[in-house]
């Protein structure tokens, strides 16, 4: 408006001033016989638009898709395998050939060190890209960085799935039927909510072996309290409106109404906290692998490589760089698209 | 009031005690054998178990191990590689090195993300505010150990500043970088949830009503803003207060401090301590977070009335 105003010029008479069609121009939408405020759109539809309109949220989602992009074929990148120790035949001064492992290599780019110096690497491996380095028996780190965010992203996916379903199952029941049967169900979440996650831990440490097995089942004990709260919430703001009572009168199961016509109206904030849960779970997975009882060798997740990095950091400091930034971007990635969804989930008045 | 608090306090008992019956039944339950089999005949291991009474039922054993610990604060005796003493004083060691460490952690993560978080809040959309948001989205994301470890790398062991492991003798000294590397995921998380509070409340209508009756300034925010905005503040920060008094558990193991952070990750990992220190461990634990939840309750119910209301006549 005010950038209008200024450009006619001020020493004209107002009323000789034709309106010319240039002064008039659409704010925000063009194509005006299209009514966008008012028109019928689905559900998932409005969430998707509000998503997209969230800048941090499309960060997130497309930090998360190119972390699981990397997940996925990272590893199938560089030629090698996990848990393979790279080895270049070599000839000694005695004319020996023997196999030396590529222990303790910076990262490197042979083409690209060509480029900037003139001069080739002078060792044994002067044609292998490392774009990690390697660790200290020999194992490309690049491989390795992006297996270990596999495991632990699968880690965290299948721990949280079963999670889910557990905790929707049991929130939704214990708000649906009310009564005696939530309140002992939700004195039994009492509890179970002010055991503190350690301690499950460690009684778990001494009942289970070391390994995957040990975080998957933690994750498992501890995270479906939070989902079930949300679960339990859900209905019972839903289970009094109309549409249930209808599914009643209609003849309709207890069993039915819950997970046919309740379920899928309050999936959004389980989703939610989902994506709140995902970091959680990973950085549960890291911190028992650096302790010592996740991933046991030769495989690996983001926890034990920064361990290994860890035991290596004055002498190889490069090590401990990758593993941490994944970690880090994979925490940042989840909270961003989770803080979206609730965002686009349950939009407020001021952000329409 | 009187009633809501020892309605509150009932119930963390109860929890209590169902925890401890809880892990002392898993503890007790475990496979083995605490006498070797092959330096005591069955004689001699019988006796020893009728002397330390083990072939009592199981909760009269419960039932001694409470009145002990109750009436003499006994844990009773571990075996342990690095610990020698009874639990007790084991514990009493590990909990004054951690409460020490972890309360400065406390005070300097809550005052600084208070700190933080209301200047972000008041210049909302300036710089000050992105760096809010971008400082409480690092300290989220990367793990205490993390911090610790670049520190330790760069102050202590690259320019020689600072001690590089913990050191009884230079105390203050060496709990410079276990302190702010353990104070920044509260400092962040209050930062974030404080600047989140002071928007809402600053946007809600009776702060419009205030300032239109003419308040304004640092009157309106310590009166008005802070005071409703503080509440929920205690929530968030009990939990992390719990973490960090009980030692944030890498940082003390990396850091080699004497705490029960340590003796936990000890625990976890099964290194050097037995299924009594596990049980111990436990119990202290449990009864922190439950004392502190409750305490958090308690204060909860005393600031804000609503709370108190609804706990009356509602559903818990």
């Amino acid at each position: 408006m005010k950038k209008k105003m200024s450009k006619t010029p001020v020493n004209a008479p107002a009323e000789n001033y034709q309106p010319v069609k240039e002064d008039f121009r659409f704010l925000s939408q063009q194509d005006i016989t299209v009514d966008r405020n008012f028109a019928s759109q689905s559900y998932w539809r409005g969430v998707a638009v509000h998503y997209f309109h969230n800048r941090r949220a499309v960060i997130g989602l497309i930090i998360v898709s190119l972390l699981i992009i990397f997940a996925v074929f990272g590893p199938m990148m560089s030629g090698y395998s996990y848990d393979e120790i790279v080895k270049v035949e070599t000839v000694s001064s005695k004319g020996k050939v023997r196999m030396k492992p590529a222990t303790m290599i910076a990262p490197r780019i042979p083409a690209l060190h060509e480029l900037l110096t003139g001069e080739e690497y002078d060792d044994a491996f002067k044609d292998e890209v490392f774009l990690f380095g390697t660790d200290d028996v020999g194992r490309d780190l690049w491989t390795r960085t992006w297996y270990g965010a596999r495991v632990s992203l699968l880690i965290a996916f299948i721990t949280i799935f079963i999670d889910m379903i557990i905790g929707m199952s049991y929130g939704l029941i214990s708000g649906y039927f009310g009564g005696m049967v939530d309140n002992v169900m939700q004195r039994f979440v009492e509890v179970a909510n002010s055991i503190p996650r350690l301690v499950i831990v460690s009684v778990l440490a001494i009942f289970m072996a070391k390994g995957m097995g040990l975080v998957v089942v933690a994750l498992l004990l501890t995270e479906w309290i939070g989902m079930s709260k949300i679960a339990r919430a859900e209905m019972l703001k839903i289970k009094e409106q109309e549409y249930v009572l209808a599914s009643r009168t209609l003849g309709a199961g207890n069993g039915h109404i819950i997970f046919k016509e309740i379920l899928p109206n309050t999936i959004g904030p389980i989703i939610t906290q989902v994506m709140f849960s995902i970091p959680t779970a990973i950085f549960t997975e890291a911190f028992l692998s650096f302790v010592g009882v996740g991933i046991m060798l030769p495989q690996c997740s983001v926890g034990t490589l920064i361990e290994d990095g860890f035991n290596n950091i004055t002498t190889l400091p490069y090590q401990i760089l990758p593993p941490i930034i994944v970690l880090a971007l994979l925490m940042l990635g989840f909270n961003f698209v989770g803080d979206g969804l609730r965002e686009a989930l349950a939009p407020k008045l001021e952000d329409m | 009031m009187l009633k809501y608090i020892l309605k509150r306090v009932g119930l963390a008992l109860l929890t209590l005690f169902v925890i401890v019956l809880l892990l002392f039944i898993l503890v007790r339950i475990m496979p083995g054998n605490p006498f070797p089999s092959e330096r005591m005949n069955d004689q001699q291991i019988a006796m020893k178990r009728a002397e330390m009474g083990l072939d009592d039922p199981m909760f009269v054993q419960f039932g001694r191990y409470l009145y002990k610990l109750l009436i003499h604060g006994d844990f009773g005796n571990g075996t342990s590689l690095y610990y020698g003493a009874p639990i007790g004083s084991v514990m009493t060691t590990c909990i004054k090195n951690s409460f020490r460490i972890g309360g400065m952690a406390v005070l300097l993560g809550s005052f600084v993300g208070l700190l933080l978080g209301i200047c972000a809040a008041l210049n909302r959309g300036k710089f000050l505010d992105g760096f809010c948001t971008v400082f409480s989205i690092l300290g989220v994301c990367v793990p205490s150990y993390v911090f610790l470890i670049f520190l330790q790398y760069n102050l202590a062991s690259q320019t020689k500043l600072l001690p590089y492991f913990f050191d009884e003798a230079r105390f203050m000294q060496s709990s410079v970088i276990p302190v702010i590397s353990m104070s920044l995921f509260t400092m962040s998380t209050i930062a974030r949830f404080t600047r989140n509070e002071m928007v809402d409340v600053i946007d809600s209508d009776y702060v419009h009503l205030a300032e239109a009756k003419g308040m304004y300034g640092s009157r309106l925010i310590t009166k008005h803003v802070l005071r409703n905005a503080l509440i929920p503040i205690v929530t968030v920060l009990a939990p992390l207060i719990v973490d960090l008094l009980t030692g944030a558990l890498v940082v003390e193991k990396i850091y080699g401090i004497n705490g029960i952070g340590k003796l936990m990750v000890d625990s976890i990992a099964g290194e050097g301590v037995d299924y009594n220190y596990v049980l111990a461990l436990g119990i202290l634990y449990s009864s922190l977070y439950i004392g502190i939840m409750m305490v958090v309750d308690i204060l909860y119910g005393v600031l804000d009335p609503r709370i108190r209301v609804s706990a009356k006549g509602g559903d818990r």
